[in-house]
């Protein structure tokens, strides 16, 4: 390289920056503003309304591609009041009159229908109007959750602005333990930084832990990205994640690695070895403990499932631990799958019938009693152990109770106990 | 644009699921949602607010959920401005977009007390708390965003733009 070029080298980019770019046509870089094309829009029946509203105060009546944006069913379904009744019959409307996709009740979470059924590809960018929608970054995709006017605006015309975000790298290394998940990581690394560590930004996970990981585990990491502020959580895409998409009927993968030389704002590396299980404990999901410091807490209601963690491995983990036991007689087991393919691989499998002889209670695949609007509200000073990503004061739908969160296996060791069990006794 | 009201004072890590319960998500009619604003945070605070008061809060105002019905209850609860140490990614462009101005400053969020009266000038980004004199200087709205708040959101300003063209 002559000296000419080393002076005009520039630094190479993150995957954001380069999604971003290959996106608004742009040379992207951290904290531009750029106008880019989303791949695909989506809204849950939380925010899909407001959305329809927007755009219909805007004298929209198309969406930009009916084959890029789809409305999901899934956190208060079936319909537990009329209010919401009325709701879903508005998305079923804009269903029928855009020709979008809609997913009625029963198929399952956003964040886990939206990939599974290859609405996005590696490389992609997408914008859904729910924090959560940070989830696909596990595969590759840049995606962010906007509110109901952003994503009404993005429906309308493909496009959206973006500040291009600076991004934050996070490497494990070492391995996980017996009893220790890609939870515990997410939840450690909530407790090492806190519920804005990441604001504004993007992070990547990268290293041998990470590689060696199923998708559904990176998905749990992902998806928990929002809960530091991040705007998204990366990873690459490998042989794994392409090999996840083969049948899908998605677009072809344009899989997007971030350069050698990309300017990261920070880097963390963090040994997994060393990570035990992790507990999140009310109110907040950075208020992180690690499970000895918990065990013993009595419980009332254990929740497996959520976009988080309700994928075909975490009903694995936790039927491995219930099979052949039985709930302790004063919890309620709530089992929501994350979608209507993982409930009919899990009978497949046979975890359901073994979670239900257990003692487990089925609700229909979607969020489940995650966000406080049906299938399991708990009482007065309850403590509930969920594998959700949210602790909030009422979020479960009552500002009385308290919820704690961990691992499938720690939710399955807790609700056999009673209490909180280190799920390292079990495994 | 100037705002001025007495301050409703809170802490950090205000989150979307306290601002506004999602068990409330069954309706988007600003004053619905605004009767159950900060319910399970502060019960008291729709019957405390009046017209034109200010919400102060420390950092990482609006964390959780993309719900768009938090900013909606907040100004639907008649709260004018919300001054804050940080936001919450999401929830900034939500407040942008539904026109509830929003300022950054920690040094006022510091110096201000529950109940102080204070006033806000969103185009100079000044900030003065009549109660004790103080004055701080938090940025003012970028020309973009100014003009989408004045306009009452995103939303009213795209119609605008679309009447525009088609006059």
């Amino acid at each position: 390289m002559s000296r000419l070029e080393r002076v005009i080298t520039i630094p190479g980019k993150t995957i954001s920056e380069k999604i971003l770019s290959a996106h608004s046509g742009t040379d992207a870089r951290a904290g531009d503003i750029v106008i880019a094309d989303v791949d695909f829009v989506m809204g849950q029946d939380g925010t899909s309304p407001l959305a329809i509203r927007a755009l219909q105060e805007m004298g929209v009546d198309a969406v930009f591609d009916p084959n890029r944006v789809a409305l999901v069913m899934d956190h208060s379904s079936p319909s537990p009041i009329e209010g919401v009744s009325a709701l879903h019959t508005i998305m079923r409307d804009f269903g029928k009159k855009t020709g979008c996709r809609i997913y009625d009740v029963g198929e399952g979470v956003c964040h886990q229908l939206i990939p599974e059924n290859g609405h996005v590809v590696p490389g992609d960018l997408m914008v859904g109007c729910d924090s959560h929608t940070c989830t696909y970054g596990a595969l590759n995709v840049f995606s962010t959750g906007v509110g109901s006017t952003d994503g009404a605006a993005a429906m309308a015309s493909g496009k959206l602005w973006f500040k291009v975000p600076v991004t934050m790298k996070v490497t494990y290394t070492g391995e996980l333990q017996p009893g220790v998940y890609s939870k515990d990581l997410i939840l450690d690394l909530a407790g090492r930084i806190g519920v804005d560590g990441a604001t504004y930004e993007a992070i990547e996970f990268h290293g041998p832990v990470i590689d060696a990981m199923s998708i559904d585990a990176r998905m749990t990491i992902s998806n928990m990205a929002i809960e530091v502020g991040a705007k998204a959580g990366l990873m690459k895409a490998d042989a794994k994640t392409l090999a996840w998409f083969e049948g899908r009927g998605g677009r072809v993968p344009a899989p997007v690695d971030p350069d050698d030389d990309a300017v990261y704002v920070r880097e963390l590396v963090i040994d997994a070895s060393q990570i035990t299980p992790q507990i999140a404990k009310p109110h907040a999901v950075d208020n992180v403990s690690p499970i000895p410091d918990v065990v013993g807490t009595p419980i009332a209601q254990g929740v497996l499932g959520t976009c988080t963690n309700g994928r075909l491995e975490d009903f694995r983990i936790a039927t491995e631990i219930l099979r052949g036991k039985k709930v302790h007689p004063d919890v309620r087991f709530i089992v929501a799958p994350a979608s209507k393919r993982v409930f009919l691989d899990a009978i497949a499998a046979g975890y359901v019938s073994d979670l239900i002889e257990a003692g487990a209670v089925f609700v229909t695949p979607g969020c489940g009693p995650c966000v406080g609007t049906h299938n399991g509200v708990p009482s007065d000073g309850e403590n509930v152990i969920s594998t959700a990503n949210r602790n909030f004061k009422g979020r479960m739908g009552n500002s009385n109770a308290f919820i704690y969160l961990g691992s499938p296996a720690t939710v399955a060791a807790s609700v056999i106990a009673g209490k909180i069990t280190d799920p390292r006794e079990v495994v | 644009m100037k705002f001025q009201g007495a301050a409703h004072k809170y802490g950090r890590d205000i989150d979307t699921d306290v601002i506004i319960p999602a068990r409330y998500l069954n309706t988007s009619i600003p004053e619905e949602l605004a009767k159950h604003c900060m319910e399970d945070l502060d019960p008291e605070f729709v019957k405390k607010v009046q017209p034109g008061d200010i919400l102060v809060a420390e950092e990482n105002f609006g964390c959780g959920s993309s719900r768009e019905h938090a900013p909606i209850s907040i100004k639907a609860a008649g709260v004018s401005v919300v001054i804050a140490k940080s936001y919450a990614r999401i929830f900034y462009r939500n407040a942008i977009n539904t026109g509830l101005p929003i300022m950054e400053s920690a040094e006022a969020v510091a110096g201000i007390s529950n109940g102080d009266k204070v006033e806000v000038d969103a185009d100079t980004g000044l900030i003065m708390n009549l109660t004790t004199g103080a004055t701080y200087q938090a940025q003012p709205f970028p020309p973009f965003i100014k003009e989408i708040i004045e306009k009452g959101g995103l939303i009213e300003m795209v119609k605008d733009k679309l009447a525009a063209q088609s006059s």
